[in-house]
């Protein structure tokens, strides 16, 4: 079995890499200790600082498609707790945990004196490490603290610099995502003197509107605030986030991953971008501390898997597979290929690709017949609608097969005007309802017109049915950058 | 039925507690998330599926975004009576078997509860969707209140036709109203059903019987003398066209010695009694339903709920070649019905009240002409069957001596009406026909399905007029 304890920065060590974020979860010693017994390696804890006033509600989300909290967002402020009530409570929990990460999260007003008073009270508690909290997006920013610090490199710099002048254990800096360019504000917390960082925290949100009497959520007092976004929803904004700060050569501190992180997955993937640690708050509150079971168990079971002894033998190993888009290769193809057998007949690969790509997946069936290539730029040309004809009428699918089928006629039009339609037999009706084949509704590939994009793949519902083939295209590999470097060179 | 100590009712508690809906409705979260299932395919096959063709994916795409009043509008324009086919179609035949999961390892979309959800939106708010057409000064008759008519009657009404339901029971609604089982549809649900049609304009004649050239009563002169009546010449010279909506006859009679003794009733009189006058409705202790149709297993299925401790199915074939869906077959086996499968009825003894029915076990021989094999009697295998209650449920009669009051108006062999295959039109150029009266009996969506498109073939076939 794989050996999932990780060592931050040199000095904090966690029996695994799963740490609950700076939250509401890390609130409390008695929380703390339910969430080391459930399994988790390490946490860091809610913000301490000054206490403060909380509002109700605090809390607002998104659902999707019927499923709950996939992005989330808060303004709830730092605690609301003594701080003395904070640090003792740490203390405890590391006597009763001494192998447990325990981190302290700070925010004080931006006085040097201040600052030093912190962090020596907190390191008395026997603390791990601290988490300098300059990435709050709502409230305490408007008190020029969290993300008014972590907006501003020289802030940033400065302050934890101020730290680092007492700090004995290792000093993280928690990032916020409402930058420019977190790779500066990472840049800046390095030359601070900063041992790791943390990122990314929660980004400015408002989640939705009641549409019933138009207040934004969450309520207080029919009025609400910006907050801070975070869950399922920010993870592909936090990988890349992520990845900015270790790919930088100027940083290469460790970094400990937030962001929506809720699977073993979720996790495998930050720490292959180079995190060293991850953390979690949002699939917590969900579903509470049980959730890292899973979050250990998959993960060893996928490092046994891949061969991986430890958490260093794949931390970055996507790192190396990470470029700009210019050295891409641009004679690389592939098309789509869909498997009859798999396909459920939902055309929606047809649709997508008919409506909003490069209208290259046809449907054979009755009534309807693929449009060639020269029908389709007819019908560009003139401006008309593709040849193409999404069924508004449909036959009739009973009554279609008479069991009799002796013409009778009917005599006499009473003096239409118009042209008398065709007699068609009069039909004794029967029951016949086939039904929908699903044979006529599997959709092909026009591989010539195929550009390979992926979106017919990532429509369809059933896996493995649509896969992205390689194509050789007999031409050597070339990228953007590769050519513009050819073509100055035979323009030399 | 006379009071007899063998036969029991049940209290107004027992009865609301055994006929309560089959298919409990979705509550809002589960609706949603239902409705989120679905994958919305593009030219979809529930759609297909549905004769009436309901655009299933886009109203199933409102639910999900609890736009429930586009929803219920999305159903409606396509069928009028949603309402009541989202609690009666057999989903399973139809939408829902259409639907793609089906082949994705996964349970269809709950096409038929996500529609009754947004259908009971709109009754709970009396929502009416669509409003008469401009009158363009052309009249037409429906004749049968039942879906077909319905339908037909809705759909000319937004064209601007002024168009009158000639109905002779008391209640509109056909079958909807009288003759399914409670616990799918309540008579309640299914006349207000027909307020929907009644708002667009249309006229309702209810207990008025329309009689041929002669005058003589249609069905079995069962109205009594007070009660109203128009003849077809009549309505010929009052309206521009005449819709035939009639449904189905009598049930057909077994043909056996003894079928007029007391406590044999048909299927669809049983169970429009027990719908109509509910625990004033005495069911037998031992009760036998001859047949094995969808309407048989709703007789018997009722007459278990209404207390019966004893329920047969008596069906002269085997499991293999009955008629009802599957599903109405798990329903029947659910509600502990018996079933004798090769047993034909031949006698119904009893001195003035059925006290046994005389059977012979029967065999499955070579293949008939509907290619199912002919049972045959097994020799010398008589035996009896106790019971205080024959139900018989062979199907319907069509009607035969009331159609022939309509001039030139040809029918199949088999008594049902015909009709041109796009117009609906019959061959007597003012009627057209739709519903079971065309189709030998079928589902009230393909009744709905008839009258939509008849009343196209009305309104082209006047407009050719001029």
């Amino acid at each position: 079995m794989a050996d999932l304890s990780i060592t931050f920065a040199k000095k904090i060590k966690s029996p695994n890499p799963f740490w609950l974020a700076s939250a509401p979860p890390t609130n409390s010693g008695f929380q703390v200790m339910r969430a080391f017994e459930a399994g988790w390696g390490g946490a860091v804890w809610k913000t301490i600082g000054e206490p403060i006033v909380n509002t109700t509600s605090r809390y607002s989300s998104i659902d999707y498609n019927g499923v709950r909290m996939m992005g989330f967002n808060n303004i709830e402020l730092i605690s609301d707790r003594p701080i003395e009530d904070n640090l003792r409570e740490i203390y405890e929990v590391k006597k009763r945990f001494p192998h447990h990460a325990v981190i302290a999260s700070l925010m004080v007003e931006s006085k040097r004196e201040v600052w030093h008073d912190i962090v020596k009270r907190t390191e008395d508690s026997g603390t791990d490490g601290l988490e300098l909290n300059f990435g709050c997006p709502h409230g305490m920013s408007e008190r020029g603290m969290g993300s008014a610090v972590g907006q501003v490199p020289e802030y940033c710099e400065m302050i934890t610099a101020w730290v680092k002048e007492v700090a004995q254990t290792p000093v993280l800096i928690k990032l916020t995502p409402n930058v420019t360019n977190i790779a500066a504000i990472g840049r800046a917390a390095k030359r601070g003197g900063a041992d790791g960082l943390s990122a990314i925290n929660t980004i400015n949100s408002i989640t939705s509107i009641d549409l019933q009497d138009l207040t934004p959520r969450p309520k207080v007092r029919g009025k609400s605030a910006h907050g801070g976004y975070c869950g399922p929803a920010v993870k592909p904004i936090a990988l890349n986030m992520v990845s900015q700060l270790t790919c930088d050569p100027e940083i290469q501190i460790p970094v400990s991953g937030i962001g929506g992180i809720s699977t073993w997955q979720d996790a495998a993937e930050f720490m292959l971008l180079g995190c060293t640690s991850i953390q979690v708050c949002t699939a917590v509150m969900h579903y509470g501390f049980r959730l890292v079971e899973d979050m250990i168990d998959g993960l060893s079971n996928w490092m046994d898997e891949k061969g991986f002894k430890t958490i260093e033998d794949f931390r970055g190993l996507s790192l190396a597979r990470m470029t700009d888009w210019g050295n891409l290769d641009m004679n690389y193809k592939i098309v789509a290929s869909i498997d009859p057998d798999k396909c459920i007949g939902c055309d929606l690969c047809h649709i997508a690709c008919w409506d909003t790509a490069h209208q290259c997946i046809h449907i054979e069936g009755e009534g309807r017949e693929a449009p060639t290539r020269n029908e389709r730029e007819a019908a560009m040309n003139f401006l008309q609608p593709p040849v193409h004809h999404p069924l508004t009428v449909h036959e009739p699918i009973l009554h279609s097969r008479g069991i009799t089928n002796q013409n009778i006629g009917i005599s006499g039009n009473g003096g239409a005007r118009r042209a008398a339609p065709p007699i068609t037999p009069l039909h004794a009706s029967t029951q016949d309802a086939p039904p929908a084949l699903r044979s006529n509704r599997v959709p092909y590939v026009d591989e010539e017109e195929c550009v390979g994009c992926n979106l017919c793949w990532l429509v369809c519902p059933v896996e493995g049915c649509i896969t992205m083939k390689e194509v050789d295209t007999g031409l050597p590999e070339e990228s953007w950058n590769k050519r513009l470097k050819r073509l100055s060179q035979t323009a030399e | 039925m006379a009071s007899k100590p063998n036969f029991v009712q049940i209290s107004e508690a027992q009865f609301r507690t055994n006929f309560s809906d089959l298919h409990p409705p979705l509550g809002d979260n589960a609706a949603v998330v239902e409705a989120s299932r679905c994958l919305f395919c593009f030219d979809a096959p529930c759609t297909i599926a549905c004769p009436t063709h309901i655009d299933v994916p886009k109203f199933i795409k409102k639910i999900a975004t609890r736009n429930v009043h586009g929803s219920a509008r999305t159903i409606l324009e396509a069928n009028i009576l949603g309402a009541s086919c989202a609690k009666v179609c057999p989903v399973d035949v139809l939408c829902e078997g259409a639907c793609v999961m089906n082949h994705h390892n996964e349970k269809p979309i709950q096409i038929g509860l996500l529609q009754r959800y947004a259908m009971d939106w709109a009754d709970q708010r009396d929502y009416q969707p669509f409003a008469a057409g401009n009158p363009n000064g052309k009249k037409v008759a429906c004749i049968g209140g039942g879906p077909a008519s319905l339908a037909c009657a809705a759909e000319l009404a937004q064209m601007g036709y002024d168009v009158t339901i000639y109905e002779r029971k008391p209640l509109a609604g056909g079958l909807n109203t009288y003759g399914i089982a409670e616990y799918k549809l309540t008579p309640k649900d299914a006349v207000r059903e027909t307020e929907r049609v009644r708002h667009l304009g249309v006229k309702f004649e209810c207990g008025v019987e329309v009689t041929d050239h002669i005058g003589e009563a249609t069905g079995k002169a069962k109205a009594p003398a007070t009660q109203r009546s128009i003849s077809f010449r009549e309505l010929e010279d009052q309206y521009n066209a005449v819709f035939i909506g009639i449904g189905l006859g009598e049930t057909l009679d077994l043909k056996i010695p003894g079928e007029d003794l007391g406590g044999v009733v048909d299927a669809l009189s049983f169970i429009e009694e027990y719908k109509t006058r509910r625990t004033k409705c005495r069911v037998g202790k031992r009760v036998a339903v001859i047949g094995a149709g969808n309407t048989a297993v709703d007789a018997a299925t009722a007459a278990a709920r209404l207390g019966a401790a004893e329920v047969r199915m008596v069906y002269r074939r085997s499991e293999k070649e009955m008629p009802a869906f599957a599903y109405e077959y798990e329903l029947a086996k659910r509600d502990g019905i018996n079933f004798n499968w090769l047993t034909q009825p031949v006698r119904i003894h009893g001195k003035k009240h059925v006290e046994k029915l005389e059977c012979v076990r029967m065999e499955l021989g070579k293949p008939d002409k509907t290619g199912r094999r002919r049972p045959e009697p097994v020799p010398r295998s008589k035996f009896f069957i106790e019971c205080d209650m024959v139900i018989k449920s062979l199907g319907q009669t069509k009607f035969e001596g009331f159609l022939q009051g309509i001039l030139h108006l040809n029918r199949a062999k088999d008594g049902r009406v015909m009709v041109d295959e796009m117009t609906y039109q019959t061959s007597n150029p003012k009627y057209f026909a739709g519903g079971d009266c065309i189709n030998g009996g079928q589902e009230v969506v393909d009744a709905v399905a008839d009258g939509k498109k008849a009343a196209h073939g009305i309104h082209g076939w006047i407009q050719g007029l001029g």
